[in-house]
């Protein structure tokens, strides 16, 4: 029996590794991939059959010193998801705090319409947000781009949750010292919310870094790209442009593989309440 | 989805009072500050940004869908033309978007939550060394942008017969594939690179339900004699099942939204159309036609199709039936 045991274990241990190599091997033979001559990439892909000792870093040479556009885009990036972490925070930290302390007239109805954002798909809405850019002079903008991020429903209601654990003797007592009720908000308890803070600013920017239908239809001009939309633009078939392409993926990811060792929990927590994707 | 505690009044405290305004030109500024941070106005100060960006966002372009689907719109033009936009859905290549877009639903929803489940059930169990190092391997790729992954999925599946893909298949004695040409291997693309993509995180999700198994339950299955079938099949499974229908649900939604996957493969020009989506159709036609009306009616019909779809689901698992049986 035991050995049997033993056994089994090995046997799904192996099988663990296995699986592991399938989740990793894309990304490691994309990162391998990207010292390899780009035109020997587009020629045959990525492949196993490959000479060492033409391995150089001539790719990011070519993209650290020729392709000024790609670094635009990675300003564009940084911009529009710092913008876009700090705003959404700070509202829908503010909602989802208020739905679970206070009892008000229209508090029902409002997480109610919290949850139906949640489940209506984006797409339906895609036209007509179009059409308001337009109308709004938006298109072509940061402004653009964030707007139907900034009040995030999945963050509502995370931040409800979180803040319904929240003591509320505390707010008592700091009106009886006099705080204001914002002041208890920014002061005393918003600090109590910072894990959820966390995680939030997580999910937030990896949505906003990733994010590539919403700003494909804002977006027009070469100098406003984000990373995704910029890259996208590389991906035709008799591209010439194979050094950024592969070079600049990767340093799409990196940063954000770094982020992820340093902070696994908060990936976790905010990836688990937010991926409503499939 | 019994956590969704709405009304949960235990939580909350009851709202005094408040005095009654004092008088004097002086003291109005100061009631007005007092009354800005009274218990009762604070809360919708709180609330104002979601209210305002809900109706303008999400309220208003939902309305607006529904309108847009019956009217004719050309630049200052704009004319109702009633259900012409939904007459004229319904042809060829829309049949085949629904096809691929229907297809590609039900390969993930049987793909991410069969062998998440395994998976979970298994990184739960004692038997695996080093848990945490597989969770993160496995999550890590939902990290990587639909972008950067269809830059993967078309280096390793090209054409060449030098690529890995090619390469492996070749070393089993089968031809070279044009994977990004023919309709089966494009959806195995699609499918392969959403499968990719979202396996992690939904193991996250079933090792989160896992854990809130009490173990005893096993154990005393273990005393009557149960085997490991028998657990599965009487102590983990039920357990798991508010799980299985949210995940279920959620890559309902989400097969039926595919659009990206579909995008970063062929730019929305695939050959024959074997990778045209509902919304690839919607974006096809709404934007690049510029023909919106016609696009909001995608829209519609992709919103009434999940719906119901959804729901179906929902009704049969039971999920919206209270308390247990």
């Amino acid at each position: 029996m035991r050995k049997n045991n033993i056994f089994i274990k090995w046997i799904v241990n192996i099988f663990f590794v296995f699986v592991a190599l399938i989740a990793l091997f894309p990304l490691i033979s994309l990162i391998v991939s990207s010292f390899r001559p780009s035109s020997e990439l587009m020629r045959n892909g990525i492949s196993f059959s490959f000479v060492w000792s033409e391995l150089s870093l001539r790719n990011y040479i070519h993209i650290f010193t020729e392709s000024s556009s790609y670094w635009q885009w990675y300003g564009n990036s940084l911009i529009i998801s710092t913008l876009t972490i700090v705003l959404s925070l700070f509202f829908s930290s503010m909602v989802g705090y208020a739905l679970a302390v206070y009892k008000f007239k229209g508090r029902t109805i409002i997480f109610l319409s919290v949850l139906i954002i949640i489940m209506i798909p984006f797409e339906i809405l895609l036209l007509p947000l179009y059409q308001l850019m337009i109308n709004l002079n938006l298109i072509n903008t940061y402004t653009g781009v964030m707007l139907p991020l900034i009040v995030a429903p999945v963050a509502v209601f995370f931040f409800r949750q979180y803040a319904m654990g929240l003591p509320l003797e505390l707010m008592d007592a700091a009106r009886i010292d006099g705080c204001t009720e914002y002041g208890i908000f920014f002061r005393i308890m918003s600090p109590l919310m910072l894990p959820s803070f966390a995680a939030m600013a997580i999910l937030q920017g990896l949505n906003s870094w990733n994010n590539f239908l919403w700003p494909l239809l804002v977006i027009r001009s070469n100098d406003l790209f984000t990373l995704p939309i910029g890259l996208a633009t590389l991906l035709t078939p008799y591209g010439n442009n194979y050094d950024t392409l592969i070079a600049g993926s990767v340093m799409t990811i990196i940063p954000i593989i770094i982020l992820f060792i340093f902070f696994q929990r908060y990936f976790v927590e905010g990836l688990a309440s937010g991926s409503v994707k499939g | 989805m019994s956590g969704l505690n709405i009304k949960n009044s235990e939580y909350v405290h009851e709202t005094p009072n408040q005095n009654p305004p004092p008088s004097g030109r002086k003291k109005k500024n100061n009631s007005l500050l007092r009354l800005l941070n009274s218990k009762k106005v604070a809360p919708y100060i709180f609330v104002f940004p979601f209210i305002l960006s809900f109706s303008i966002l999400t309220l208003y372009p939902t309305i607006q869908a529904f309108i847009m689907s019956f009217q004719r719109i050309l630049p200052g033009q704009v004319e109702f033309i009633g259900l012409q936009n939904y007459e004229r859905i319904f042809n060829q290549t829309f049949y085949k978007a629904l096809a691929n877009s229907t297809m590609f639903m039900l390969l993930t929803v049987i793909i991410l939550v069969t062998i998440p489940i395994i998976l979970a059930i298994l990184l739960d169990s004692n038997l695996v060394k080093s848990k945490t190092f597989f969770r993160s391997a496995l999550f890590i790729p939902a990290l990587t942008s639909i972008v950067v992954a269809g830059v993967i999925f078309r280096l390793v599946f090209s054409e060449s017969d030098q690529a890995i893909a090619n390469q492996i298949i070749g070393f089993f004695g089968f031809d070279p594939v044009r994977w990004q040409f023919t309709a089966w291997s494009g959806m195995f693309l699609m499918v392969g690179m959403a499968a990719w993509r979202w396996m992690g995180v939904n193991v996250l999700y079933f090792l989160a339900g896992l854990q809130s198994i009490p173990k005893e339950l096993y154990e005393s299955a273990e005393m009557d004699g149960a085997n490991l079938f028998h657990k599965f099949r009487h102590v983990t499974l039920p357990f798991l099942q508010p799980i299985i229908i949210f995940v279920t649900t959620i890559s309902i939604i989400g097969g039926f939204r595919v659009f990206e996957e579909s995008y970063v493969i062929w730019q929305g020009n695939s050959p024959g159309n074997i990778g045209l989506t509902l919304v690839g159709l919607l974006y096809q036609e709404g934007i690049q036609q510029n023909d919106m009306g016609f696009g909001a009616a995608i829209g519609v019909v992709l919103l009434i199709l999940i719906f119901f779809v959804s729901m179906i689901y929902l009704l049969v698992t039971g999920a919206f039936k209270r308390g247990d049986e």
